[in-house]
């Protein structure tokens, strides 16, 4: 079951390798992770999207809980999640159809040479997936993610 | 202004510490440089650093204060692990201070560099790698207030050789405001209230006691709850002394290798009250089995240890000497419980708590942890792991708290003669009385010399049986008799002269009467003692559980299952 959580933590050094320590302490997956600052200096927001049974995920989210730089836990929330793909095609390829494709995943192109164009695409995981999915026809040479950004509907 | 080193010494005596055990080498130079210059509080030189954490261990768990070990860099600092992952396991308050290479050198393999902080991650309760010699003050403030607060724990501070030479002003904090760390130390009144409740709907309620009442300090208002409400308990190894011993309501240890009566009271009670307990494996043998027929009340202050293995039904966070003054006041007086009682004597009538065939012809382990009993009711006692750890938590009396150190969380060989020492600095002028297993006893051995060289008396008593024994016990049992690399016969050092080596008083026995006598005498003698003692080679620690299956089903005593036959 794939699983979303937010969690703020104090700004200071180490404690991403905490949080992370955590997962990988029991054997449990991470699939994306970011980290940045928050509107507030002093705190970082970690977003972890992961899968796995929910023992081991209850476990976890205790002990994010107490470790010392922990603010908060946010899990099982309503999240707004988006996250950001890059994808490098030859410019060779035909391109037919990718304009309406990249106005329907809010796409734009991210940078072009004489040889490749960079798309960037912005939005939730799932969408990301079946965006890549649709993409293959112009044979992509690469692609990046970013890892789900998540913020709680409040 | 003054630099780093003269720093930490400062801290460490505001912070009251007496005593601190370490070992120098080349990035604790400074340090060391310091501690020779300050008379404010003792440093002990360990000779193995895992002696140093083992130590600070028995010091903390004896004294109830912080213990405090100091170390170097690299191998030093990785020495000390096992005994840092011990005091996690068991919640004991420590700060552990290791040196590191200078800042500028971190990150580039230099000579004795480890990323210790990365190591220690995982048992520690909090950890900081010092980078400026501004945040040295608050650092070491913080290392002390989150090791002695809500659900205690070691603390490490990683400290680079530049930043204990460097020279900054040092303001120590007189008050630590962490934001993102505030225990709970008051029960949610509505919580305890329908605690209170529950009990009065209850039948056969049971109090499960564990190491949080102790480090809590709510030995009295357990007492006192008890005695006004007649409930009875049973506790865990680490919950051993919250009660009297023979307090009419304990109803002793639980567990793999707990009393029938404990455990069928575990799995018969309708409620089940934990206080301080973590429902570790070694209590609740097979989970979906456990307390079956009961209501959970959770009492703890680490929330994230509530409904962690079992479903609590009344979670109460807070610290358990509130919590329970705070269920004193709600709880009436006019409670019957006497048929629950007599369930329980009908247990006790049929298979007695902890009992043992003693024999003329070999000494039995249990016949010689009675006698110690006997003789020193009131000694600060010590074990290390091993059948004969359990021996002592079955058939030792334990009247007060803080008079067992044991390693419970992560059954750490090789524990006892370091904490002894710890336990001994924290226990000036009592009886400080360390059982180990023969295998054990080699494990730290070292520590003798530290003991006989710090003036320090203890009387340690090999209970030796040739075996590893404890895993000789599963042997027999589980694996056919197939004794593999446990035996130890013929291949052990001549532990009297080997302690006779280190300085210490040494004897070996093999029958009651010289047993005796040479009790008495480690009495008597200044020194620190070591009797090995010859017991019977193959005795098996019962009850027992066997690892996975209900805790109401016990492999008993042969006797005792004789007795239930006639
Ligand atoms: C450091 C460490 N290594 C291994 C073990 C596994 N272990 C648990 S009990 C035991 C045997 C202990 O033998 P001994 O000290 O002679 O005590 P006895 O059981 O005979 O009383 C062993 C090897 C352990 N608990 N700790």
């Amino acid at each position: 079951m794939k699983r979303a959580l937010s969690i703020i933590v104090s700004n200071e050094h180490g404690v991403l390798s905490r949080v992370v320590g955590l997962f990988s302490g029991r054997g449990y997956n991470i699939d994306s992770l970011t980290v940045a600052p928050t509107m507030n200096n002093e705190f970082s927001r970690i977003n972890i999207t992961t899968s796995g049974d929910d023992a081991a995920f209850e476990q976890i989210t205790k002990q994010l809980h107490k470790l010392i730089p922990t603010y908060k836990v946010l899990e099982g929330c309503e999240f707004v999640e988006r996250e950001c793909a890059l994808v490098r095609i030859g410019i060779n390829e035909n391109l037919a159809g990718l304009d309406s494709l990249l106005k329907s995943f809010n796409g734009s192109i991210a940078h072009s040479n004489d040889e490749t164009i960079t798309i960037c695409v912005n939005d939730t995981s799932d969408r990301i997936d079946n965006f890549l999915k649709t993409m293959k026809k112009f044979n992509p040479i690469d692609y990046a993610r970013s890892g789900s950004l998540l913020m709680e509907v409040k | 202004m003054i630099n780093g080193s003269k720093m930490i010494c400062e801290a460490l005596k505001l912070e009251g510490v007496e005593v601190v055990f370490g070992y120098p080498g080349g990035a604790a130079l400074n340090i060391y440089d310091e501690l020779y210059k300050q008379n404010d509080f003792k440093h002990v030189l360990v000779r193995h650093e895992q002696g140093a954490a083992h130590a600070a261990d028995g010091y903390a768990r004896a004294s109830g204060k912080v213990g405090v070990a100091i170390v170097t860099s690299g191998p030093g600092f990785t020495n000390t692990l096992t005994g840092v992952a011990t005091a996690y396991a068991d919640s004991i308050p420590m700060v552990l201070i290791s040196a590191q290479v200078a800042n500028s050198l971190i990150g580039t393999d230099a000579f004795q560099e480890i990323d210790a902080v990365g190591m220690s991650r995982p048992c520690v309760k909090h950890s900081y790698l010092v980078k400026t010699i501004e945040e040295l003050p608050r650092v070491l403030k913080e290392a002390f207030f989150i090791a002695r607060s809500g659900r205690p724990g070691p603390v490490h501070i990683d400290i680079p050789k530049d930043i204990t030479a460097t020279k900054g002003e040092f303001k120590y904090p007189s008050e630590i405001n962490i934001k993102t760390y505030k225990p709970t130390y008051k029960g949610n009144p509505r919580q305890i209230k329908r605690l209170a409740n529950a009990i009065l709907e209850s039948k056969k309620p049971l109090l499960y006691l564990g190491g949080g009442c102790i480090s809590s300090n709510a030995s009295n208002e357990i007492r006192y709850f008890i005695e006004k409400t007649k409930i009875p308990a049973v506790c865990t190894l680490m919950g051993l002394g919250v009660l009297e011993h023979d307090n009419p309501y304990n109803l002793r240890m639980a567990g793999m290798h707990g009393s029938y009566r404990a455990n069928m009271a575990m799995s018969e009670c309708d409620l089940l009250i934990s206080v301080g307990a973590r429902f570790d494996d070694r209590i609740t043998g097979k989970t979906s089995e456990f307390a079956k027929l009961a209501k959970i009340a959770h009492i703890d202050i680490d929330p994230s240890s509530i409904s962690k293995i079992i479903k609590a039904d009344f979670p109460i966070v807070g610290d358990i000497k509130n919590v329970m003054s705070d269920l004193n006041n709600e709880v009436g007086n006019n409670l019957d419980f006497s048929e629950w009682h007599e369930i329980l004597n009908r247990h006790e009538n049929l298979y007695p708590t902890f009992t043992y065939q003693d024999s003329d012809e070999v000494l039995k382990p249990q016949w010689v942890i009675n006698e110690c009993a006997k003789i020193t009711p009131n000694a600060n006692v010590i074990t290390d792991v091993g059948q004969h750890q359990m021996w002592v938590a079955q058939f030792f009396k334990f009247n007060e708290p803080r008079r067992l150190s044991t390693s419970g969380g992560l059954g750490t060989m090789g524990y006892s003669i370091p904490a002894a020492l710890g336990v001994a600095f924290a226990k000036n002028n009592e009886v400080v009385l360390n059982f180990a297993g023969d295998g054990s006893f080699l494990m730290n051995i070292q520590e003798l010399m530290t003991l006989t060289a710090s003036n320090k008396k203890v009387i340690n008593i090999i209970l030796n049986n040739s075996y590893l024994g404890m895993v000789r016990q599963w042997q027999t049992r589980f694996y056919n008799e197939r004794y593999s690399e446990t035996n130890l016969e013929d291949v052990q050092p001549d532990y009297e002269m080997l302690a006779k080596s280190f300085g210490c008083d040494a004897y070996r026995v093999k029958s009651k009467d010289e047993f005796i006598k040479a009790y008495h005498e480690c009495l008597k003698s200044p020194r620190t003692c070591v009797i090995d003692v010859v017991i019977s080679r193959f005795e098996d620690v019962l009850p027992m559980v066997p690892a996975g299956a209900a805790i109401y089903n016990m492999i008993l005593p042969q006797n005792l299952i004789a007795k239930d036959n006639k």
